[in-house]
């Protein structure tokens, strides 16, 4: 959009324009409160509708406890629901740093399960290390192709990536449904395909919990990330077209190439997520009849929580972790529905994406105390 | 006469910028008043205040002697006040009449009487004598109409003070005398007009009374034509309202000596190209750039300019014609290699093209170089000698705040355009081409880009200058072309043109006429 | 034949209405990708009420009630706070699966409602949902209302070119509230015709994936009411086909019949089956005074 509007005197912007010193340092501090104040808030939302459905808010957290801290076997556990969405999180906010919204994180994930199930029983005859390592690389670049499809109709024909990335999983969903239906179940009743071999499975590290070495790619993931889009040229330069296209067009950056690129690499991560789940927790592919696991649209919540910086991602997956660990316990224990789960995630969602919310409530205080 | 508007005391801040501290304007009824100020003075945003888009943090608005308050632009049109904005508020797939009726549609609330309307817009152009298509789409009609339908619409609504916003700034001098005859007509039929210009000319040719704002404050308010006016008037001179507008004596020559023009270092032959609408924007453009001079290419906005710039620099695809740099043919080259080879540019849009407003002003002083050692060694950024590369353009340009680490979408417009200046230079171009290189900046900063500009040619660089102010055209060139319709139309050394021949190439007169026009 | 042409329509009723619904909100400038959490949370409000009242017809009211209530939430988050549009209806979606889920476990103790009484069926000419009639009835009121009369005519101008319509003195505000209220009113009116007319009862998740099959004729048929319903209409009949082609023993898996409204929808946007291009400002948060 064009228009004309005078808000800014040169000559003044420049000395009172920026925020200083103190103002700076507040201005960061607000920066890192509204996350915590949307978590603070949905929580309280979760507690009240525990409440009035008349369950007990003290059992529910007490159930949160057991089930993330109980034992040993429990931080495992909840280490294992932590690391898909360590993935998932940061494909979504690597996409959003390119300036793309990738909500196709279902479909990536259930694409990249198919190929890393597949890669883990039909490849036999390899030693451990580099069957399982096949196997993730199948699994990413199943993920990354899913993704760069949308990224490349985005880069090369305009299309904005929003809606083909969610039609693109439905179409996963339907191809996983074909696939397994038509060729690769398992003999047996279960629509699921045969069980991987030892050897594409992710050694487990803190038995007798499932936690298993997937953890550790994850966070290796946060950390290339980390160094990929701030210490390296194409990391520059995915910011750039991210921020500002035009600029980047104008710098001779290749847009187009970084767009679907971008969702390449966004597509892998979400696809990692799915992988680590087959390689190191399930051991086979099982056919999603029920629709979306959730871990994708869980991503965007983990992403943006996380202000889509690597470091942020890993805090807000922990918390998100933990929560969905909680739930199945929470639901045996206090009778909690799983649900509250899914209020407490939109709340935080909400809350965080109308950030003014909670910044208004900033500036009324600041504006009353300088009356 | 009566005033019909007064304002006084209006105050308007955005955040910490105070856009409007305190104006005070009277317009009198049926009088053409000129709204005189430097780009950032505060002009627009008084106007918006007036029309309701904005809400003063102080001061009085009375209009026909009652005081009023414009919560928005519902309450402006029933009061009578009408609003045609720089860039035209239509609707592209709309057509004329939609447009006009947008928001007062004839009819009833469950019919929307296209007919009716049709007819309305059809007796009012009569009335007014401005021609308008009702039934065109408006994004297949000319700038020129689009602009009779925004006055349109204003009358329309009943508007009896009309604010035009730098209403001649797309517009061929021949469109603009047609205007001047309209807002005449419009006045002798009891409209009162207020309209917002940075130009002195135009204040001076059209103007019954002028009001200068300068840092978001009124400096003085003059007769011009004396109508109206209780006794004999002197109009002020350009060079006055120059300074008022400014706050100092300015000098609007800049100082140059001859150029020493060396060899062709930019070729370019037969060029066209299509515009983004996917019609033909160039027509065969032949242009020789050599080391040491100033190319000027004057034009009205929308002339091929745009267009030309970019497929000198590898934005958009020429469709036949050949581009050289130092001999080389380049016509084919991304971007990046052509900079690899000696361009530099300067694009006319600083905050689309020019920066990534969200980096800090190091990761914009290595944009299109950040692939470069020693700003990157095998795809590591070395963000120290980013850094120093970025205190040295501070330094060197003047840019303030002296922060490496700033938000460059925090800079002052005039920041912003130094640093882009800085980094086209410090690339040590062969070619420089530099689109509308001072639009939208401070006096301060004008003077400085125009000192680094000649200062560059006389390093023996070849400048390429393309701008619609001909004012600067002719300040800086060493030779001008202009631009009409696609194609270059005219050449000539500096020293021959004037403003005079140049208006009417631009409006697509052709030379010997234009000469001939000068000699009477 | 009549068997196709029913279920056609079947599958296609809850399409049409939520593509209308999502186009008011589309024009006006607003994304609504919570068309499936305002359905969901539409068929779960008609079968509680209708369950709690005995009246079903008061259930599809609350349905649409409903709607609005969930849209409100869209709107206020992306226009009054300017939101990521994207971002908000997302976080609606899983809000819509979160709420449904807990209030009818609350209910009814189980995921899934008992068998309430439906709207009962028209029978003539077909035995048929009465709601089937309504999405058509519907779309040609939306349409007389998009282009024949002056609000409509301010919706779009508020989608194309927010600015112009502001200084014309429209809100931009209320038109956009407007309109993705008007996607609450009609998505949860899709969702009642899904639980209360086609179905009798409600289960966890029962629109699985038709609000974004919604949202994909409306682009597909290019943001316009009679383009969506073709298109619903057209999804319609690939579903309603897959028993079709299976009696005559034409082997299309299933599978492949279900995924062709996304790649439709894909293939139209890319330009391969004729250019669907979404009004001119959809997605951008409109501030006042920004250049």
């Amino acid at each position: 959009m064009t228009g004309t509007v005078e808000t800014r005197d040169p000559s003044r912007s420049q000395d009172q324009g920026r925020p200083q010193g103190r103002n700076r340092l507040r201005a960061l501090l607000i920066e890192a409160l509204v996350p915590i104040i949307a978590v603070v808030v949905a929580l309280l939302i979760g507690l009240i509708f525990i409440a009035i459905t008349g369950r007990d808010p003290a059992k529910a957290a007490e159930a949160l406890w057991v089930a993330n801290f109980g034992s040993r076997r429990a931080i495992g556990e909840a280490l294992v629901s932590v690391t898909p969405l360590i993935f998932t999180g940061l494909s979504v906010a690597f996409a959003f740093r390119a300036g793309l919204f990738n909500i196709g994180g279902e479909g990536q994930y259930i694409v990249a399960q198919l190929a890393a199930a597949v890669a883990g029983y039909a490849i036999t005859g390899l030693p451990g290390w580099l069957h399982v390592t096949v196997a993730i690389l199948a699994g990413a670049l199943a993920g990354g192709l899913w993704g760069a499809i949308p990224g490349l109709l985005k880069a090369y024909r305009g299309v904005h990536e929003v809606v083909n990335t969610i039609m693109m999983n439905y179409i996963a969903l339907y191809l996983a449904n074909y696939l397994i239906a038509n060729y690769l179940k398992a003999p047996g009743a279960l629509p699921v395909t045969p069980e991987i071999l030892p050897t594409a499975r992710l050694a487990q590290i803190l038995p007798p919990s499932r936690l298993h070495t997937g953890l550790f790619l994850a966070l290796g993931a946060a950390v290339l990330v980390y160094l990929l889009l701030w210490h390296t040229r194409w990391g520059y330069e995915i910011r750039a077209v991210g921020h500002n296209p035009r600029a980047a067009e104008y710098a001779g950056i290749d847009v187009p190439r970084n767009l679907a690129l971008a969702m390449l690499i966004s597509g892998a991560l979400a696809g990692l997520a799915g992988t680590v789940q087959v390689l190191g927790v399930q051991r086979a592919f099982y056919d999603p009849v029920g629709g979306f696991v959730g871990y994708g649209f869980d991503g965007i919540a983990v992403a943006l929580l996380g202000r889509n910086h690597p470091a942020g991602v890993v805090l807000a997956a922990l918390l998100f972790g933990i929560l969905d660990r909680a739930a199945p316990t929470m639901q045996a224990m206090a009778q909690v529905p799983k649900a509250t789960i899914w209020v407490v995630q939109a709340t935080v969602i909400l809350l965080v994406a109308a950030d003014q919310i909670i910044r208004s409530l900033f500036k009324r205080r600041r504006e009353v105390a300088a009356r | 006469m009566g005033n019909i508007l007064e304002m006084r005391g209006i105050t308007k801040r955005f955040g910490p910028v105070v856009a409007n501290d305190g104006i005070d304007l009277e317009v009198r009824e049926g009088e053409i008043h000129a709204l005189l100020g430097e780009n950032g003075a505060g002009k627009t945003t008084l106007m918006n205040i007036l029309y309701g888009l904005y809400q003063p943090d102080a001061g009085e608005i009375r209009y026909k002697g009652k005081p009023v308050t414009i919560t928005d632009p519902n309450r402006a049109i029933e009061l009578g006040i009408g609003m045609v904005h720089q860039h035209f508020m239509l609707i592209p797939p709309f057509t004329v009449a939609e447009n006009i009726v947008l928001g007062h549609e004839p009819g009833s609330k469950t019919r929307l009487d296209r007919a009716g309307a049709v007819e309305k817009v059809r007796a009012l152009s009569q009335e007014f004598g401005l021609k308008v298509d009702p039934t065109a789409r408006v994004e297949s009609i000319s700038v020129g109409m689009q602009q009779r339908v925004e006055i349109l619409k204003a009358l329309y609504r009943g508007a009896e003070l009309l604010i035009l916003d730098e209403p001649t700034a797309v517009l061929t001098p021949q469109e603009v005398q047609e205007l001047i005859g309209i807002m005449r007509r419009l006045v002798e039929q009891g409209r009162t007009i207020i309209f917002i210009t940075h130009k002195l000319k135009e204040v001076l040719r059209i103007a019954d009374r002028v009001t200068v704002i300068r840092q978001g404050r009124n400096v003085a308010t003059l007769d011009i034509s004396g109508r109206g006016a209780p006794g004999p008037v002197t109009p002020p001179t350009e060079a006055e309202l120059a300074a008022l507008m400014v706050g100092r004596a300015v000098s609007l020559k800049v100082e140059k000596g001859p150029a020493k023009p060396g060899e062709p270092v930019l070729e370019v032959e037969g060029l066209e190209c299509l515009g983004s609408r996917g019609l033909p924007a160039l027509k065969g453009v032949n242009l020789t750039l050599r080391a040491g001079e100033i190319l000027g290419i004057a034009g009205v906005d929308g002339n091929g300019q745009t267009e030309l710039i970019e497929c000198l620099t590898g934005l958009r695809r020429p469709t036949a014609g050949r581009i050289r740099l130092r001999g080389q043919d380049i016509t084919r080259l991304p971007v990046r290699k052509r900079f690899e080879l000696g361009l530099a540019h300067i694009p006319e849009d600083r905050q689309k093209r020019g920066l990534v407003l969200d980096f800090t002003v190091a990761e914009n002083a290595i944009l299109g170089r950040h692939y470069r050692s020693p700003y990157c060694r095998l795809g590591v950024m070395a963000w120290q000698q980013v850094t120093a590369h970025a205190q040295r353009l501070i330094r060197d340009f003047d840019i303030r705040p002296p922060l490496p680490g700033t938000r460059a979408g925090s800079l002052s417009g005039g920041n912003q355009q130094k640093l882009i200046v800085a980094r086209e230079i410090d690339k040590e171009p062969v070619v420089l081409i530099a689109a509308q290189p001072t639009r939208g900046v401070d006096v301060g900063a004008i003077e400085a880009i125009h000192r680094r500009l000649v200062a560059e040619r006389d390093r023996g660089r070849a400048v390429l200058l393309v701008s619609l102010e001909l004012d600067e055209i002719l300040a800086l060139s060493d030779r001008i072309a202009v631009m009409y319709e696609g194609r270059i139309v005219a050449e000539m050394p500096a020293e021959e043109a004037t403003e005079e021949t140049l208006g009417l190439l631009m409006a697509g007169g052709t030379r010997s006429g234009a000469e001939g026009g000068v000699a009477r | 034949m009549t068997i196709i042409i029913e279920s056609t329509l079947r599958y296609a009723m809850p399409l049409i209405i939520a593509a209308l619904g999502g186009m008011f909100s589309e024009l006006s400038g607003v994304v609504n990708i919570a068309l499936e959490g305002i359905m969901l949370l539409g068929s779960f409000t008609a079968v509680a009420v209708a369950y709690l009242t005995g009246n079903t017809y008061l259930g599809v009211l609350a349905a649409m009630v409903g709607g609005v209530a969930l849209a409100s939430i869209h709107a206020v988050v992306s226009i009054r706070y300017k939101a990521n549009q994207v971002v908000s209806g997302t976080a609606i979606n899983i809000l819509a699966s979160g709420v449904t889920t807990m209030l009818a476990r609350g209910l009814w103790a189980e995921g899934g409602s008992p068998p309430i009484q439906r709207i009962p069926d028209l029978t003539w000419p077909f035995r048929i949902t009465p709601f089937v009639p309504l999405a058509f009835l519907l779309v040609a009121l939306c349409h007389w209302f998009v282009y024949y009369t002056p609000m409509g005519l301010r919706l779009r101008a508020v989608g194309e070119h927010p600015k112009a319509a502001d200084t014309a003195g429209i809100s931009v505000e209320r038109m956009r509230y407007f309109g993705v209220l008007m996607s609450g009113v009609l998505a949860g009116l899709a969702g009642a015709g899904l639980s209360v007319g086609l179905l009798s009862g409600f289960e966890e998740g029962m629109t699985n994936g038709r609000g974004f099959i919604a949202l994909a004729a409306l682009i597909f048929g290019k943001w316009t009411p009679v383009g969506a319903c073709l298109a619903a209409l057209l999804f319609g009949a690939a579903t309603a086909s897959q028993t079709f082609m299976q009696a005559l023993g034409i082997q299309i898996p299933a599978q492949f019949l279900l995924m062709a409204p996304y790649i439709l929808t894909m293939l139209a946007l890319a330009g391969v089956v004729g250019r669907s291009t979404p009004p001119a400002s959809v997605g951008i948060p409109y501030e006042k005074g920004a250049s």
